[in-house]
């Protein structure tokens, strides 16, 4: 037996000290960044302010393919189609019942919470690429599904939602819809990120870095990935409605695969796993899109391909990556 | 004293080909069974086997009473049988603490977190590192640490030894000479003699899927003819 290593002991790092300073740093930068992207309205225009609602309720998807991809290491092609169940969900209870936008997104939720059930408990089955694969089909199936059915518009969409109210106000203006999305989407970032740190994400965590393993360990995977499954559908399903709630107006074209892909993109561009990244992921992917491809006449979807190669030439961690000190010790073994 | 695992008849491999043929073991309650054999003859096959991380052809595999041939390797676990894999196999991006969380019982148990870090105290130095950032002999301290949450009645493992320093080797031996002193019962699969001598009670040797000999330790280490003949070594 060859000996590989010797004994002595890279430098520690001195770990009680260190977490209280880095928690009271996170929770500083989440306190600015949600002071700023509220003070939003106060300082632009009602088209920026739209755009920037849109980014929210595009992010919150994208914070459920991080959930299921960066958390647990199920990379998934099928959120979309949560997203648009969410989205179309909101619309017509918009369209046919209220226009509170506590009840779409309630509503929304279970519809998402549902659709995710029904759909997971075949999904989280498989691994890998037929994992991929699967949801990639459950995506294009509702994507289907919405181009043909006539009670959600069928290809024409659906139209004629009123401006979502809360607490029995309408909310006609582009700045209090944006307060209404920043609300919901910051409480949805919340919970996500307590699951993604509580025993349960842990457990999420070894799932994804050594399925075997943790089964070793006497835990039952296939629960675990079930729920997740759940939570990321009706995560996803939330940003639909919040979506909707800004839209006012769905269309096969919101759950379709260039909407999956990209949320994916999303994820890599942030750095996956990190949660608050991908958000910002999601926002450089729908300012190049939606704004950007004006400017290079129609060509985004090639400046988006340009950025994904960059950032995984130049940022294998993706944007979050950049807010990492370096490593203060080299791997070892 | 009552066995604690018994085995009889075990026949498992990978792809219709067989690897273990017909493997008889038992280790009795607080004892120490060091299974030795020359590389490809099954021993991690086995303790796999055992583990329910390969489903067997065929036999036995009872632990503390149950019949358990062919169980997941979750229900296996917590029937009170625990692995640590040849290569540690640590969760890389996670910290010591969390490595060492993810296996901790919700519910608690004999074995927490705070008595790992006293039974190891490098592993308390190193909590906030990552665990690709360890180096080969705390990643296996930390993959002992793992499996003691868990509260094992057996431990199943599968050369703690390998590719570690003989220095670094003798720290994992005073760990796991501790634990056999609290009584703990395991399988040690083993290449290293002297490791294997120090904590076995018994000795098993594997020769082509099938136990050729078992015996007291002291024994075994007295016929050196026998040794050389069973293992290749003198």
């Amino acid at each position: 037996m060859k000996a590989v290593e010797t004994t002595a002991p890279a430098p520690a790092v001195a770990a009680r000290p260190r977490r209280p300073a880095r928690r009271g740093r996170a929770v500083a930068a989440a306190v600015t960044a949600a002071a700023l992207l509220a003070a939003v309205p106060l300082v632009l225009g009602a088209y920026p302010v739209s755009m920037m609602t849109r980014m929210l309720a595009f992010a919150v998807l994208v914070l459920s393919v991080d959930l299921l991809t960066g958390i647990t290491g199920m990379p998934t092609l099928g959120q979309a189609a949560y997203f648009g169940v969410g989205a179309y969900t909101a619309a017509l209870v918009g369209v046919h019942l209220t226009s509170d936008g506590a009840v779409q997104v309630a509503a929304a939720l279970l519809a998402g919470l549902a659709a995710a059930a029904v759909t997971g408990w075949i999904a989280v089955r498989a691994h890998g690429i037929v994992f991929l694969m699967l949801t990639l089909a459950i995506g294009e199936s509702v994507h289907q599904l919405a181009d043909t059915w006539s009670l959600v518009g069928g290809g024409n969409g659906l139209a004629g939602m009123p401006p979502v109210s809360v607490l029995g106000t309408a909310l006609p203006a582009a700045g209090f819809v944006y307060w209404w999305v920043l609300a919901v989407a910051a409480a949805a970032f919340a919970v996500v990120a307590l699951v993604a740190r509580s025993p349960y994400g842990r457990t999420l965590r070894g799932i994804r870095d050594n399925e075997a393993r943790m089964r070793a360990l006497g835990y039952r995977p296939g629960p675990a990935k079930f729920g997740v499954f759940c939570l990321a559908g009706a995560v996803a399903a939330v940003g639909g409605a919040l979506w909707a709630a800004q839209v006012r107006f769905v269309s096969p074209g919101d759950l379709g695969f260039e909407v999956a892909a990209l949320a994916l993109l999303s994820v890599v561009i942030g750095g996956s796993g990190t949660l608050w990244g991908p958000c910002l992921g999601a926002a450089l992917v729908l300012l190049v899109r939606d704004n950007l491809s004006a400017h290079v006449g129609g060509h985004g979807a090639l400046v988006l391909g340009a950025v994904f190669v960059a950032v995984v030439f130049t940022m294998p961690r993706g944007l979050a990556g950049l807010a990492r000190r370096p490593r203060r010790t080299e791997a070892r073994s | 004293m009552t066995d604690l695992l018994t085995v009889s008849g075990l026949r498992a491999g990978y792809a219709g080909g067989t690897v273990l043929d017909g493997v008889d073991l038992t280790v009795p309650a607080g004892s120490v069974v060091a299974l030795l054999g020359r590389n490809g003859v099954g021993k991690t096959t086995f303790v796999h086997t055992v583990m329910g991380m390969l489903r067997p052809y065929s036999g036995s595999v009872r632990l503390g009473g149950r019949e358990l041939a062919g169980a997941p390797a979750h229900v296996v676990a917590r029937a009170g049988a625990a692995i640590v894999p040849q290569g540690r196999r640590v969760f890389a991006p996670l910290t010591v603490e969390e490595n060492l969380q993810i296996a901790a019982p919700r519910r608690g148990g004999p074995w927490t977190v705070e008595r790992v870090y006293e039974l190891m105290p490098r592993l308390a130095e190193r909590r906030a590192n990552r665990g690709d950032q360890l180096s080969g002999g705390e990643q296996q301290m930390l993959a002992i640490g793992r499996v003691l949450l868990r509260a094992p009645r057996l431990l199943l493992l599968d050369e703690p030894s390998d590719g570690l320093a003989p220095a670094v080797v003798d720290q994992i031996a005073g760990v796991l000479e501790r634990l056999c002193a609290e009584g703990i019962s395991a399988v040690l699969v083993e290449q290293d003699l002297h490791l294997a001598f120090r904590l076995a009670d018994k000795v098993a040797v594997m020769r082509k899927g099938r136990i050729v000999h078992r015996g007291p330790t002291a024994e075994f280490r007295s016929d050196r003819r026998r040794a050389h003949a069973l293992l290749g070594v003198a």
